[in-house]
């Protein structure tokens, strides 16, 4: 079978870029990656974005991005699945190589939040829940992650502040991340003193929402460049899973189904079994989805992932690194452009240029971005080929 | 303004009806017309008693637009007593402290205004309120 590989990466640092427009904020990421990439002709765009039409009034990102990118003529369109957008254009796009119809794809991921403030904006990021029944009652992810939270402690007994080490071990490798949103280590003592967002999630349990675009550029590996100077990645499994769109239609909400399904089944086309990751960037939006997550993976017994939270498990060194590059809560959630994030951040430990944040000899990467409480999950594999 | 959209839901916003799966009994809320339990087919409409319990629930003080005169507020997932949960706010709790197991009734009231001061459109629903003792009691019989 055709292996899929990625060729270029390209990223902006994620933050408030009051300086650059949505289709800017692409370009910049897509020269990147083209460069990266050494001179490969995209045929077909896919776009991760979730909320332009809301927050921007733009709708029809691919023609946007592909004519201000000089590429007007190639096939190009968006794929959204709210924060799940950017995993699930890497997918359109590996699916589109793997059928031997197209060549060479682009895949960017961007989101532009900044162009407005406020309850607007909490009021797009809404629309990621059910319109009729969630958000008409007020609620908003935020609202999501802070009840999943309770009942969490509730029904496992969970010491208060044990999920503190998700957001302290995000922090400190978002520290050395350049493009890093916060890079700025955190103390532990200093988890238990802030101010509640959304009782009982406090302001370190919250991933910061904020602009940023990411692109890869995928190929056959009989169609890499000669010269290309960079270790060629794999992408071994691609998976996507979906559960109920509301939490209340779940039979248990603390189970991310849709996390554990998709990660079985990525892994099982990988041939590779989960303790045989050298790492899982995974979806931190609240650090409770970190420890379910881990949780539904299996890396982790039911009720337990804080545990390796607590024991440093998670950290660079330990026995499953997560957000080694900071995670969505330091290097921030932009968050259609979130799971192309994670992809380029594992292409870098796999080539082994995650500078202080290096995973030593890195082959084998998880990465899963999520849609709302997983309600919507997208997990790759990516190897060193 | 969506009138037709809030209208339509009327029967669900007002009288938490539901629907109940003719071939296996799983009661529904929100309706969805396939039975998440059986697969089947279910359309027959159910109206629920509006008693159920706190499954969890948290209070957010920056709401989106068109709820920030009743923030802060509280919201909860609660399980009805027919079985499924339901997303909604808390209301009429006053001093009481929230929390998970406690028991709770439907009740209609204003969930949103469109437009400032109250001139627009207002969009009214179920909330869930504390069940008073001599309810318990009642419920109990």
């Amino acid at each position: 079978m055709t292996d899929v590989v990625i060729a270029g990466i390209g990223q902006t640092t994620v933050g408030e870029h009051w300086h650059l427009s949505l289709r800017e904020l692409a370009y910049h990421a897509i020269e990147a990656a083209r460069l990266d990439a050494g001179g490969l002709l995209p045929q077909s765009l896919f776009v991760g974005n979730m909320l332009a039409p809301n927050l921007s009034g733009q709708a029809h990102l691919g023609v946007l991005i592909a004519d201000f990118a000089g590429l007007r003529g190639i096939e190009a369109y968006t794929v959204e699945a709210a924060g799940a957008s950017g995993g699930a254009a890497l997918r359109a796009g590996y699916l589109a190589i793997k059928s031997g119809f197209v060549d060479v794809v682009l895949v960017v991921g961007v989101e532009k939040l900044t162009d407005k403030v406020g309850p607007e904006v909490d009021t797009a990021i809404a629309t990621s829940l059910d319109s009729d029944y969630e958000a008409v009652q007020g609620m908003t992810p935020l609202t999501q992650g802070a009840m999943l939270m309770r009942r969490y402690f509730h029904e496992y007994g969970v010491p208060q502040h044990a999920l503190a080490g998700f957001p302290v071990t995000a922090h400190a490798n978002g520290a050395s991340n350049p493009n890093a949103m916060f890079r700025k280590a955190i103390k532990p003592e200093l988890y238990a003193r802030v101010g509640m967002v959304c009782d009982p999630l406090n302001m370190f349990d919250a991933a910061p929402e904020a602009d940023g675009a990411a692109a890869v550029l995928l190929t056959r590996a009989d169609l890499l460049p000669p010269d290309a100077n960079h270790t060629p990645i794999r992408i071994a499994g691609s998976s996507v899973a979906t559960d109920t769109l509301s939490l209340h239609d779940r039979p248990d909400p603390l189970d991310f189904r849709a996390a554990r399904l998709s990660v079985g089944q990525a892994c099982l086309q990988a041939g590779l079994a989960i303790d045989q990751m050298d790492f899982f960037e995974l979806c931190d939006a609240y650090s409770v989805y970190a420890a379910l997550t881990l949780e539904a993976a299996g890396f982790a017994e039911r009720g337990l992932g804080w545990v390796l939270a607590e024991e440093g498990q998670i950290g660079l060194k330990g026995s499953i690194p997560i957000s080694t590059m900071g995670g969505l809560k330091a290097r921030g959630n932009p968050i259609g452009a979130t799971g192309l994030y994670q992809v380029v951040e594992a292409v870098q430990q796999l080539r082994g240029v995650a500078g202080n944040n290096q995973i030593p000899e890195a082959k084998n990467a998880l990465i899963q971005c999520l849609g709302g409480p997983a309600s919507t999950a997208v997990t790759h594999v990516l190897t060193v080929l | 303004m969506e009138i037709p959209r809030h209208w339509r839901l009327k029967k669900q916003r007002y009288a938490l009806v539901g629907e109940v799966c003719p071939h296996c009994d799983a009661k529904i809320f929100p309706p969805r017309d396939v039975c998440p339990e059986c697969g089947d087919e279910a359309k027959t409409l159910f109206e629920f008693s509006g008693r159920g319990e706190v499954y969890s629930y948290t209070t957010l003080s920056n709401a989106p637009a068109g709820y920030q005169a009743s923030a802060p507020y509280t919201v909860a997932l609660v399980k009805l007593d027919e079985g499924p949960m339901v997303t909604a706010q808390l209301t009429d709790i006053g001093e009481q402290d929230v929390e998970i197991g406690m028991p709770v009734e439907m009740v209609t009231r204003k969930l949103r205004s469109e437009g400032d001061d109250d001139r627009g459109m207002l969009v009214y629903g179920y909330k869930f309120r504390p069940m008073e003792l001599q309810q318990l009691a009642a419920a109990a019989d």
